[in-house]
């Protein structure tokens, strides 16, 4: 009897690591040995190699336009985002049903079509994108806009469903007593409701930072490849890549990396924070 | 519930939500349906039978069936491994499974042929065995994974973690072998988040296209996906063609992720659980 234990306990741990090391293994090729290799490639002329590569004009200008046309989706996406949700989850209205299922599309819809659709709506040649142009002189197409709604429409759901659980969970106690003590349905929203919505919508944002900073199919659609003007950090490193200037793909690579990790590394922090408090 | 207190600060909201998603989704939808339907049915016909297309769907729906496998095989088996065991590095582990989610496609791509290039630090080891890697199906392969792989894993962890182990129990002590009852009791409940994870993924794996341009390189016949495809019709202004394949593309995706997400609330329904949103 004990020896059977015994042997049961041994045979179990040789079958947890039968499932265990492949996994490990198939994490470490796929994911970190590449890392690894870039980072070994981009630091080959040492951290000023690096610097170099970075701070040269193309590359300065296609990582700031990166960085701020991302911001910008960000901070617009928080605010709509919250209203969304806000919207969605204490409201009715005609229509909520097919408006709700609307807002996961842009995950299912491939990010080279959201391009091709981009680009029929605001291109030059078609009504709207041609109105915008003679009547505001509002360049969509080939220009920073045209990445902001490319990075709006991408990353919608991120925040919408970051905050809509959170806003089912949340005790309406507190709200009704708010209420009736006087306070101005405004007043509640930002004494009561803000206050709990704050860490998932700041976490489900960079979320969509993270996404967008590295985001290429419909942003090379929308933006095209015009160096100095609506070039993008990826696709300077496409560029990088066909003309053969390994050191500065691998640099630029790397700070994109870089960013990407540490705005998804303070995301999660931020969900398990709340987590935690809950 | 709250219906009879919609004031009019409630209809501007919700007037202000419609009016968004009208601008930022809807409408570029619309547009696209109306510019593939411009020069009429015959172009769109064309256009949707012309050999260069179906080979690049073929080639994108094997890289797709591939990816889905192995992603099926191993996410499961990863997933597992990070709900029931412990060891060393399970949190690492745990973050590095989202790290694909942060990385650029075109630098995925890029990692892949720095691997597997001409100079390639895998190079000499693919050139002995004979295997291309780099512009040519492996290497697509490769690429795909990568991207692809959070999904599965994220979807199954939950699925595991929630596993109801009290049915097994009583399995064993009647006698049930170790195949038995994976296939009875747990093999059902995992059932809805494979539909879902492969879906996902498969999805997923369909619309990739920056990852897939780098390490493939888009060459006619060879290595072009849809998305490829696509992106080449655009370049030599075929608009016609590439509005109809890029119709055909959003609505296939849109479509299974959908009907997934259709069986995962029957499924849910029947275990009168609380049904889920649509997560990527």
């Amino acid at each position: 009897m004990d020896q059977a234990l015994v042997q049961g306990q041994k045979k179990s741990s040789f079958s947890n690591l039968v499932l265990r090391v492949p996994g490990i293994l198939y994490i470490l090729l796929m994911v970190v040995i590449p890392i690894l290799v870039i980072l070994q490639d981009g630091f080959r002329e040492g951290l000023s190699g690096l610097w170099h590569q970075i701070t040269l004009p193309l590359a300065r200008h296609a990582i700031g336009l990166t960085l701020w046309t991302s911001a910008l989706m960000t901070v617009i996406n928080a605010v709509m985002g919250l209203i969304t949700a806000y919207v969605f989850v204490r409201y009715e209205f005609p229509g909520k049903h097919i408006l709700n299922a609307i807002i996961d599309l842009p995950l299912a819809i491939p990010t080279l079509v959201t391009g091709v659709m981009l680009v029929m709506l605001y291109g030059p040649q078609e009504t709207l994108g041609n109105f915008l142009l003679e009547k505001l002189g509002l360049q969509v197409i080939f220009a920073p806009p045209g990445i902001v709604i490319a990075l709006l429409f991408i990353s919608f759901p991120f925040v919408v469903r970051a905050i809509q659980p959170v806003l089912l969970e949340l005790d309406r106690t507190q709200e009704k007593a708010a209420e009736t003590l006087g306070a101005s349905s405004w007043m509640t929203f930002r004494k009561v409701v803000l206050p709990a919505l704050i860490l998932p919508t700041i976490s489900g944002s960079l979320l969509s930072f993270s996404r967008a900073i590295g985001e290429f199919g419909a942003v090379v659609i929308v933006a095209g490849n015009i160096p100095l003007k609506s070039q993008t950090a990826a696709v300077y490193v496409l560029g990088a890549v066909e003309s053969e200037n390994r050191l500065g793909a691998s640099a630029i690579s790397i700070l994109l990396i870089s960013i990407a990790l540490i705005v998804l590394a303070i995301a999660n922090a931020l969900q398990k924070a709340w987590v935690a408090r809950r | 519930m709250n219906q009879e207190k919609q004031g009019w600060g409630a209809w501007l909201l919700i007037l202000l939500v419609i009016a968004y998603m009208g601008f930022l989704i809807v409408a570029p939808i619309i547009a696209m349906v109306r510019g593939a339907f411009e020069e009429g049915l015959g172009a769109i016909w064309q256009s949707i039978t012309s050999a260069a297309l179906f080979q690049s769907l073929f080639l994108s729906l094997r890289i797709a069936l591939l990816v889905v496998l192995v992603q099926t095989i191993f996410g499961t088996l990863i997933a597992w491994v990070i709900v029931r065991h412990q060891f060393l590095g399970k949190a690492l582990m745990n973050g590095i499974i989202d790290v694909p989610f942060a990385i650029s496609p075109v630098v995925v791509g890029y990692m892949l042929l720095l691997l597997f290039g001409r100079t390639g630090f895998f190079s000499p080891l693919m050139d002995t065995l004979g295997v291309r890697v780099a512009f040519a199906l492996p290497g697509m392969f490769l690429a795909t994974l990568f991207v692809c792989l959070p999904f599965m894993i994220r979807e199954m962890i939950p699925v595991i973690s929630n596993l109801d182990w009290s049915q097994e129990n009583a399995a064993a002590t009647l006698g049930a072998g170790k195949w038995t009852m994976f296939w009875r009791i747990i093999f059902p409940q995992l059932r809805s988040g494979l539909i879902y994870g492969i879906t996902l993924t498969f999805a997923r794996a369909l619309g990739e296209f920056g990852a897939v341009l780098v390490i493939g390189g888009g060459v006619q016949g060879r290595t072009e996906t849809t998305t490829l495809y696509i992106y080449r019709s655009l370049e030599e202004r075929r608009f016609i063609e590439a509005y109809t394949a890029s119709l055909f593309l959003g609505s296939f995706s849109v479509l299974i992720v959908y009907l997934a997400d259709w069986l995962k609330r029957i499924q849910d329904k029947k275990k009168q659980m609380p049904s889920g949103e649509i997560r990527l």
